[in-house]
């Protein structure tokens, strides 16, 4: 069980008396603009609510990464607040950091330290004495599975193991609030259900958690929030659910039992065969599929499976994206 | 600046871990410099030393025992520091500490203790190998410990700054190779300056590791070419003028922050 899980000392009053709950992560206005001039973030807002599960989705270059760096220390943001669980980063920069704990998308450990070292380690520089640092690396590598290989060279494991010693090591001293930048890149599919297993139950256990990645679908199942950046600025926050709400127009694959030497026509419904047994069929929201199969029925076609052709987040991305950048595609 | 104990922990936390590192290397940074001294005392020491005759007052190989025990400590003081910080820079890992609720000034402590204590094993290493060559016998215990100590927290701060700026590998060698080395030799590991020109006595007195040396040489054999208070006055100001510097380019992010 994860020590915590809601700090009453955390809700603020507010001017009418009501409690407002402190956010786990309050950025205001934050501007980041590289020394060559690049602006990498052009004021940013973003609130994040604490246990939440939350994704920060854009294309490459689109501002994560810089967002990421400012909010933990590891870059030098040009203007803007930024409070995490009420701590000014400014000004009570030791306590906001105590609340995080980072994956970052590159490996950044001593590839020449065993594994149980870069735990340790690490929980030393937050001050966890060495005795109870040991406990805590032994509980998160046996949960990670890497508990065998705790003597081994970092750079010996695996890319798999390489991402769950990252999670085991942003996760050692213990953080209120956990980032996840692309944390499943490169690992193989049952590895990866088994860290958002993981990360289910650490979010179920009061961690906030902002995860960003490039697989929509790891978005769509874990998070309940999300904001999209693009350009270096939000242009989305919302509930994942609110988003999929807005998709107008799905594409299903669907097969079927027999050739399709001549293809239905349906009512409302755009059918394009892409194979002997297999078509494309644009459905929008105003017509369902039970329409659909109702149609496919009297046509005499059996269907042996169906599925979208594209994740649905994914496409939402693609069209807020676009958008954005006033291309339309 | 307030002591937790969260610091402390902090601070043995990257001690230890440096300790570790170059102890888990041994064979390249607690060994070589042991089999260069006793190159030094063979060659300079009993086949070209005895032919030297006696240098202030003692036997050239007694002569040169404190340069070049003090040789070893700048030279491992500094390569510790540099080759450590740059490696996290390189690697990135220098991003666990800047992450963690660490205060700077912990970090740098960290390191330089590392340093510290690499240069003060070799400099134990390098004593004990002289002790077969020559007959040592200590003028100021006092004098001889903070010399030692003070020049190898000097060597590692100046070592940091260096891994701070350098961007690859051949940046941690260009100063080790064409700054410190020279300053070194030339510093009087070897010899009295009194034996110099008086223009390259005055210019000899504008290198640093001079004073270093000589006050050295003073904890143990009770001869020096300067004098000690000016010695002491050099080096706890370089100390102090390089500390700022570095927790300036820490708290400016120089090097590890864009």
């Amino acid at each position: 069980m994860w020590p915590f899980v809601f700090n009453l000392s955390l809700m603020t009053p507010s001017l009418n008396g009501d409690v407002l709950i402190v956010k786990a992560l309050h950025i205001e206005q934050l501007t980041k603009v590289y020394p060559k001039g690049v602006q990498a973030l052009s004021g940013i807002d973003l609130r994040v609510e604490q246990g939440d599960f939350f994704a920060l989705l854009g294309p490459n270059g689109a501002g994560k990464s810089t967002a990421i760096g400012v909010v933990c220390s590891l870059l030098n943001k040009t203007s803007g607040k930024v409070r995490i669980f009420g701590h000014d980063l400014d000004t009570e920069r030791e306590a906001a950091k105590a609340c995080i704990g980072l994956a970052p998308q590159e490996f950044n450990f001593n590839m020449f330290d065993p594994v149980v070292e870069i735990l340790t380690n690490q929980a030393g520089y937050y001050g966890i004495p060495h005795a109870e640092a040991a406990e805590r690396a032994e509980k998160l590598l046996r949960q990670l599975h890497l508990w065998d290989k705790r003597r081994v060279q970092a750079r010996l494991l695996s890319g798999g193991m390489k991402r769950r010693l990252m999670i085991a090591r942003a996760l050692v001293h213990h953080p209120r609030l956990l980032i996840l930048d692309e944390p499943t890149a490169g690992v193989d599919i049952e590895i990866r259900h088994s860290m958002w297993a993981f990360l289910r139950e650490i979010n179920q256990q009061g961690v906030t958690i902002i995860l960003t990645t490039h697989y929509l679908e790891e978005a769509e199942n874990l998070c309940r929030n999300i904001a999209i950046i693009s350009q270096g600025r939000i242009v989305e926050q919302t509930q994942v659910h609110e988003l999929l709400r807005r998709l107008h127009q799905e594409v299903f694959v669907i097969d079927t039992a027999q050739a399709l030497d001549k293809m239905p026509s349906i009512e409302g419904f755009k059918l394009d065969k892409v194979a002997d047994h297999r078509m494309e069929v644009s459905v929008s929201r105003e017509h369902g599929l039970s329409q659909l199969f109702a149609g496919l029925n009297a046509a005499g076609v059996e269907v042996v499976s169906l599925r979208n052709k594209q994740n649905r987040l994914e496409q939402l991305f693609m069209d807020v994206v676009n958008h954005s950048r006033g291309t339309g595609v | 600046m307030t002591f937790k104990m969260t610091y402390w922990v902090a601070f043995r936390t990257i001690v230890m871990k440096e300790m570790l590192r170059f102890m888990r290397i041994s064979a390249q940074t607690l060994l070589p410099p042991a089999i260069t001294t006793v190159l030094y005392f063979i060659i300079f020491g009993e086949l070209i030393g005895a032919r030297i005759g006696d240098m202030a007052g003692f036997r050239y190989v007694d002569f040169i025992v404190p340069g070049l025990i003090l040789m070893a400590v700048i030279s491992n003081s500094y390569a510790n520091v540099v080759a450590s910080f740059y490696g996290s820079k390189f690697q990135h890992y220098v991003e666990e500490m800047l992450v963690a609720p660490l205060p700077n000034w912990v970090i740098l402590l960290g390191f330089v203790s590392g340093g510290v204590a690499r240069g003060v094993m070799v400099g134990i290493v390098v004593t004990l190998v002289a002790l077969f060559f020559s007959d040592i016998q200590v003028h100021s215990y006092a004098v001889t410990l903070a010399v030692f100590v003070l020049t190898s927290i000097l060597f590692s701060l100046a070592g940091f700054i260096n891994a701070v700026y350098a961007n690859s590998f051949d940046d941690i060698s260009v100063i080790p190779t064409f700054v410190l080395t020279p300053l070194t030799y030339l510093g009087g590991v070897f010899y009295s300056i009194t034996l110099l020109p008086e223009f390259w006595q005055n210019v000899s007195l504008a290198n640093p590791v001079l004073y270093m040396v000589n006050a050295f040489r003073y904890g143990l054999l009770g001869v020096s070419d300067i004098s000690l208070t000016l010695a002491f006055a050099i080096i706890i100001g370089f100390i102090a003028l390089l500390s700022a510097y570095c927790m300036h380019l820490l708290n400016r992010g120089v090097g590890i922050k864009s």
